[in-house]
């Protein structure tokens, strides 16, 4: 059994909890297999199963490249606009994907919930991970496409990890705090594939961030996947220098959003299997 | 370490049930509240966590627990009965840490697993060995726990033919077999069980009282909440008995469960109206009040014992018209604890139809053995006057039969394990 510590104290928790890390730590297992029920279910008793994983990635590119970058005529940082569209693509496929399943996790295991304790916060926590699946996929087919055009990486894709890195924090920030209200507001539930959809024109997946005007380029990179987005461009394809600026300031508000969300969870998470 | 192994100190638990719409009876008002719904929606699901202190949405909010009090040494079981909304359920997912408490205090001295569901998170796609793993985390167990139990766990529960097809696959039995199998191997010093027995076949409810009765004899202490009286009679020895939110007794198994069936016969007592459900009216020239049971020195009782001799009082009015009946049929047909029937006491099979009953009076049925194992049964009770049917009700009161040495063993007859009958028998040699 998990529980080592011989004594439980339950008491009513009033205002902010901590996080209680010994207790995540002991439930790893749990966690392990979480994501590991996703990753292998995401796709089953499918024909391309995890094929999948790259189908939306290359539609959206081919359906952007005809309309924002054939007719549209968008500017692409001189790179052709196929690959300056899916290098995007990947990463916001993943924050997408990740962001959904986290904000709706509460909601969908909530028949577990109410049956048994663990720590919830292995709950919206695991769809984060359990999607890096699917965006190692993508980005092997990206690293494919990136032969075919005559791009090679530089030593720059040391750099790559953070903003992957980067990525997860925000999708795992913004899904705390929006699974957290979906228990109590359903709202969440019905706004989120829309919400997700308009979020992408918040990001430079369809343009080049360069495209900003200079003065908002700031409060732009306050949506930490502006960097990340930018900076995928910019290690792999070399548009530009490595947005620094931007990298800097999404980190932060991802740090404040994944802080906050966790500890906003926690604080909602009494009321979880009463309210869901 | 210290022999206590539950401490519960003042436990209570608040929820706000049915939130309140109000409705417009205009069409103009209809529509203004639609407009004006989204905020009021927001006040309303606002609401949902949190509580005012002050009394302007009392009516909202129900304590499902008061003040609820009690210690558990380690080893004891525990027996938790009540009626429907008692608060069985909500001390137990406080106890299993589901839910939080509104105030009070619990301290738990030893490792704790709850069962109030078998198979938690059992995923359709998944095999059934992949399923042990999944469902065995979640109730809390290590990955290599599993790896060292699995074999047992897929031997105990009969399915190793097909541990590796998707459970979606599985008979509902092998999927409930599988995830108990599971369960069965959690190896906790708390064990917390709700009615998880109710799903399932006999033969299943019997193997989950068997690992129950063993877990306990192995010095775990185990919490079970059932409203399978006979169950708890075979597996606590001490027994809370909850009611609205407050314990009326934490005694002896015996001395609860005598209390429990006293308050559920106040509740009946009231006489049958045609409100009640089950209650069929027919021509009502005769129309059944009640019903009693005697014991062999015909006092009233709430229970029956075993292999006693017994009366049945059936209460009637008739039709004020009328002076007296005459060829009136009485049936009563007692049924087991899911409703079929086991035999029918009848004036027609003993040819002693009624004459010349009176309003306002009472018919005896005596039954020299009641011949039937403990547990609780219902029944039926029919009544015709000539060829017409005039009262019918359904299952329209409970009996509860407790254990009374009927084979003069000083055995104890085990309704779940031997059957409902009991036949008087000898063994001869040669």
């Amino acid at each position: 059994m998990i529980q080592e510590n011989i004594k439980i104290i339950i008491q009513p928790s009033k205002g902010w909890q901590p996080i209680n890390w010994r207790e995540l730590w002991q439930y790893r297992d749990l966690f392990y297999f979480l994501v590991w029920r996703d990753i292998k279910t995401r796709y089953a008793q499918s024909v391309l199963g995890i094929g999948w994983a790259v189908i939306q990635p290359i539609f959206s590119m081919i359906v952007f490249t005809i309309v924002f970058g054939k007719l549209a005529r968008i500017n692409s940082d001189g790179v052709p606009y196929a690959i300056f569209s899916y290098t995007a693509l990947v990463p916001w496929t993943y924050f997408s994907g990740a962001l959904s399943g986290s904000s709706s996790s509460l909601l969908s295991a909530s028949g577990m919930m109410t049956k048994v304790y663990f720590p919830r916060l292995v709950i919206p926590i695991s769809p984060v991970m359990s999607k890096l699946v699917d965006f190692t996929i993508a980005f092997i087919i990206l690293l494919g496409m990136m032969a075919y055009f005559g791009f090679y990486p530089t030593m720059q894709i040391i750099y790559l990890p953070l903003l992957i890195l980067l990525m997860m924090l925000t999708a795992s920030g913004m899904g705390m705090w929006l699974t957290a209200m979906s228990i109590q507001y359903r709202d969440i539930k019905y706004a989120m594939g829309f919400f997700v959809q308009l979020m992408m024109y918040g990001a430079p997946v369809v343009y080049p961030a360069s495209n900003v005007p200079e003065q908002f380029r700031l409060l732009y990179g306050c949506f930490p996947m502006a960097g990340v987005i930018e900076g995928f461009r910019s290690i792999l394809l070399q548009t530009n220098p490595i947005p620094w600026d931007l990298i800097g300031v999404g980190s932060i508000v991802a740090m404040v959003l994944f802080i906050s969300g966790a500890f906003y969870f926690r604080r909602m998470e009494q009321y979880f299997s009463d309210v869901a | 370490m210290s022999d206590i192994a539950i401490k519960v100190e003042n436990l209570s638990k608040r929820y706000r049930i049915g939130l309140k719409e109000e409705t417009k009876d205009t069409f103009v008002g209809a529509m203004g509240s639609i407009l004006k719904s989204p905020l009021s929606n927001l006040k309303r699901l606002k609401k949902l966590t949190q509580f005012s202190n002050d009394n302007q949405d009392h009516d909202d909010i129900i304590w499902a627990l008061k003040d609820v009090s009690f210690e558990v040494k380690r080893g004891e079981v525990i027996g938790i009965i009540g009626a429907n909304g008692a608060g069985k359920s909500t001390l137990l997912k406080i106890l299993a840490q589901i839910t939080h408490p509104t105030s009070g205090r619990v301290e738990l001295n030893g490792r704790v697993a709850s069962l109030l569901e078998v198979g938690t998170g059992f995923h359709p796609e998944l095999t059934g060995r992949e399923n042990i793993y999944l469902n065995g985390t979640i109730l809390g167990m290590t990955k290599k726990e599993i790896d060292r139990k699995l074999d047992e766990i897929i031997d105990f529960s009969g399915v190793e033919k097909f541990i590796d097809t998707p459970v979606k696959r599985y008979s509902s039995g092998m999927r409930v077999r599988l995830a108990f199998s599971v369960a069965a191997h959690l190896d906790p010093e708390i064990l917390l069980i709700d009615e998880v027995l109710a799903v399932g076949d006999l033969e299943f409810q019997k193997k989950c009282l068997g690992k129950i009765n063993e877990v306990s004899k192995r010095g775990r202490t185990v919490i079970f909440v059932s409203h399978n009286l006979a169950a708890i009679k075979n597996l606590c020895p001490k027994v809370i008995f909850l009611d609205r939110g407050k314990i009326i007794k934490f005694s002896n198994v015996n001395v609860a469960i005598r209390d429990y069936l006293a308050l559920d016969k106040n509740e009946s007592d009231n006489n049958f109206n045609d409100t009640k459900k089950g209650h069929v009216a027919l021509n009502q020239i005769l129309t059944i009040k009640n019903i009693y049971y005697l014991n062999n020195k015909r006092e009233h009782v709430d229970y029956i014992v075993s292999g006693e001799k017994m009366y049945f009082d059936i209460l009637f009015n008739i039709d004020q018209k009328l002076k007296s009946l005459d060829d009136v049929l009485f049936e009563i047909r007692i049924k087991d604890g899911i409703k079929e029937k086991l035999f029918t006491l009848s004036t027609y099979l003993t040819n002693s139809n009624y004459n010349n009953l009176m309003n306002d009076s009472s018919v005896l049925c005596e039954v020299n053995n009641f011949s039937i194992a403990p547990g609780e049964y219902h029944i039926d009770i029919i009544c015709s006057v000539g060829k017409d049917y005039s009262d019918y009700l359904i299952d329209c009161k409970k009996i509860n039969v407790v254990d009374g040495n009927y084979h003069n063993s000083g055995k104890k007859y085990e309704n779940i394990l031997y059957g409902p009958l009991l036949i008087e028998h000898n063994w001869l040699k040669e």
